[in-house]
């Protein structure tokens, strides 16, 4: 190893300063090479794409006559609603397998434990094809309570409807997989804090509400916006139980106009435009729940959407 | 309001172990009310165990803790010591105050409402009430300026100036202090005494385990050394700080300086 001739020169360089000029930071040729590569690749990737679709025989006339559709604009609401319902039941059946995940009791973690492995272990299509055929195993379903004057039951078929039976199947899927992104936000909150709630007094329930969930929801929240979009996207099974969600509306459309392209590049552009919307929403309950962090990280990985507010309101 | 020789805390016998590790041996201590009881020893010897047992943080494996004339997180039978409702063991904790070493204040709320939630929340009161007893408190502690920070955005030392706050919202009988400065720089450790100090001053009971010899020679009316799992000496911080009797008393004081 060689000495380094710098070191024990600096009082000489200090001594010196006195006469140079200040110095301004000028940007890195480095820089500037990747910044205009990167125009560059974006400029051909657009010219591709433009000459890919004015070459193509897409019949553009058809794709803006069926875009605002009545039964398109319908297809998109079932999306909608059986997405938002969806995920509304998922999330609270979510929880609750969550908390009973974290519970003391091995009866309630078993419980958990199970339907985590039978809900994430089956194919969400299955599920799906077997609560609409849930009348071939279960005919009639019903309560009666013996010895009381509670008696009822109904005919399966009439019951799950192929919205009922979409609804179950994504529900409880998604409970399955919400109930893993919640547990991981419970235990990714330090100890320490539930202990600061429980010394000052507050029971099982105001810690978990007031302190741990708070803050748990911050590690929740991206991956469960991640599990939206797949909802989202997921509800197009739906269409082979014969609910005429977006895809299935489309479908039908398809088989008898034969514009197939058509149809799936309208729905394909609504199911983007569903997508683009929830990601908004998800940057708001983001920033909600980051209350109080430096939101530096955060906010860079969200990239676009922090076009909604350059103002950050923790600065640290 | 009595100042007689009534004690706040009284210790049993209290044995405690985490597996077939025993950390506590079999602890007698008496607090007496008004008084400053300042805990030393290495790491390891059992005092931040003794801590959070007495606001029953860690359950007790055989022995009583009193505090303030309750027997803390037990119903006692004829026979056994049976361990109380989760409701019960919270209102108990609730007339406890505690700091601890890394001041575990609520990182999404601001300083002001880390220190109403539990008054609101546990004790009932009005946000206006609460709101007014925070801001009170946190002038105690010379943060009212800083109410709408939140934890991030304060020093060590004005986090756990906050966190001495919350804990005093309750209007506590026993303050509990786990190492409250060992976290902090050391330029900001004098701070958080200061707030001690004047809290001792205002005549409030207080167990402090503590590597701040200065403070227990300054402040405690007790200091108490313990040494793998039990009480090995204690008396004035005069006698225990200046002229210890145990070798073991004098190596640990020799290592902390």
């Amino acid at each position: 190893m060689t000495s380094d001739p710098t070191i024990g020169e600096a009082p000489v360089q200090q001594a010196s300063r006195v006469d140079e000029p200040t110095l301004t930071v000028r940007r890195s040729r480095a820089k500037t090479v990747r910044l205009v590569l990167g125009l560059v690749i974006i400029a051909l990737l657009a010219v591709l794409a433009v000459r890919l679709v004015m070459n193509s025989k897409l019949n553009f006339a058809v794709i803006r006559q069926y875009m605002f559709n009545p039964s398109i604009l319908a297809g998109v609401r079932r999306t909608i609603v059986l997405t938002v319902l969806a995920m509304a039941i998922g999330s609270l059946l979510g929880l609750l397998i969550a908390l009973a995940r974290t519970s003391s009791s091995v009866a309630l973690r078993s419980v958990a434990f199970f339907y985590a492995w039978m809900f994430r272990g089956t194919p969400v299509l299955v599920q799906l094809i077997i609560w609409f055929n849930l009348a071939l195993v279960i005919p009639r379903i019903g309560i009666s309570i013996p010895g009381t004057s509670i008696d009822w039951s109904a005919s399966t078929n009439v019951l799950i409807t192929p919205f009922v039976a979409a609804l179950l199947g994504l529900a409880l899927n998604e409970a399955a997989y919400l109930s893993e992104i919640i547990r991981a936000g419970i235990i990714s909150v330090d100890r320490g804090q539930s202990e600061a709630a429980a010394a000052l007094g507050l029971r099982t329930r105001g810690i978990m509400y007031r302190v741990v969930m708070p803050q748990a929801m911050r590690a929740i929240i991206p991956p469960a916006g991640n599990e939206l979009i797949t909802c989202l996207k997921t509800t197009s099974l739906v269409s082979i139980i014969s609910y005429s969600e977006l895809l299935g509306t489309a479908q039908g459309i398809y088989s008898v106009n034969y514009d197939t392209l058509e149809l799936l590049v309208v729905a394909s552009i609504w199911y983007l435009v569903c997508t683009t919307l929830f990601s908004i929403g998800q940057y708001f309950v983001e920033r909600h729940f980051g209350r109080g962090f430096a939101l530096d990280r955060g906010a860079r990985s969200v990239g676009i959407m922090s076009l909604f507010n350059p103002r950050r309101r923790v600065t640290s | 309001m009595t100042m007689t020789t009534t004690s706040m805390v009284e210790l049993r016998a209290v044995r405690k172990s985490f597996g077939s590790v025993e950390v506590l041996k079999g602890v007698d201590l008496t607090v007496a009310a008004g008084e400053v009881v300042c805990l030393i020893g290495a790491s390891g010897s059992g005092k931040t165990t003794l801590l959070r047992c007495i606001n029953h943080l860690e359950s007790v494996s055989s022995g009583r803790i009193v505090v303030d004339g309750t027997l803390m997180g037990y119903a006692e039978t004829s026979k056994h010591l049976v361990e109380l409702s989760a409701k019960r063991i919270a209102g108990q904790r609730s007339n406890i105050g505690m700091v601890f070493q890394r001041f575990n204040l609520f990182p999404h709320m601001t300083a002001l409402e880390n220190v109403r939630m539990a008054p609101m929340r546990v004790r009932g009161l009005s946000k206006a009430e609460g709101t007014a007893r925070a801001c009170e408190l946190l002038e105690r502690v010379g943060l009212s300026d800083r109410q709408d920070a939140y934890p991030a955005q304060l020093s060590g030392g004005q986090q756990q100036r906050v966190a001495i706050a919350r804990a005093l919202a309750m209007h506590p009988r026993l303050m509990l202090f786990d190492e409250p400065t060992s976290a902090l720089d050391p330029e900001l450790v004098g701070e958080v005494l200061a707030v001690m100090k004047k809290l001792a001053d205002d005549g409030m009971t207080m167990v402090v385990v503590t590597h701040e010899m200065g403070f227990a020679r300054e402040v405690a009316d007790r200091v108490i050394f313990m040494d793998g799992g039990v009480i090995l000496e204690q008396g004035s911080p005069a006698d225990v700080l200046g002229n210890p009797r145990e070798q073991r008393t004098r190596d640990f004081l020799a290592r902390v300086g």
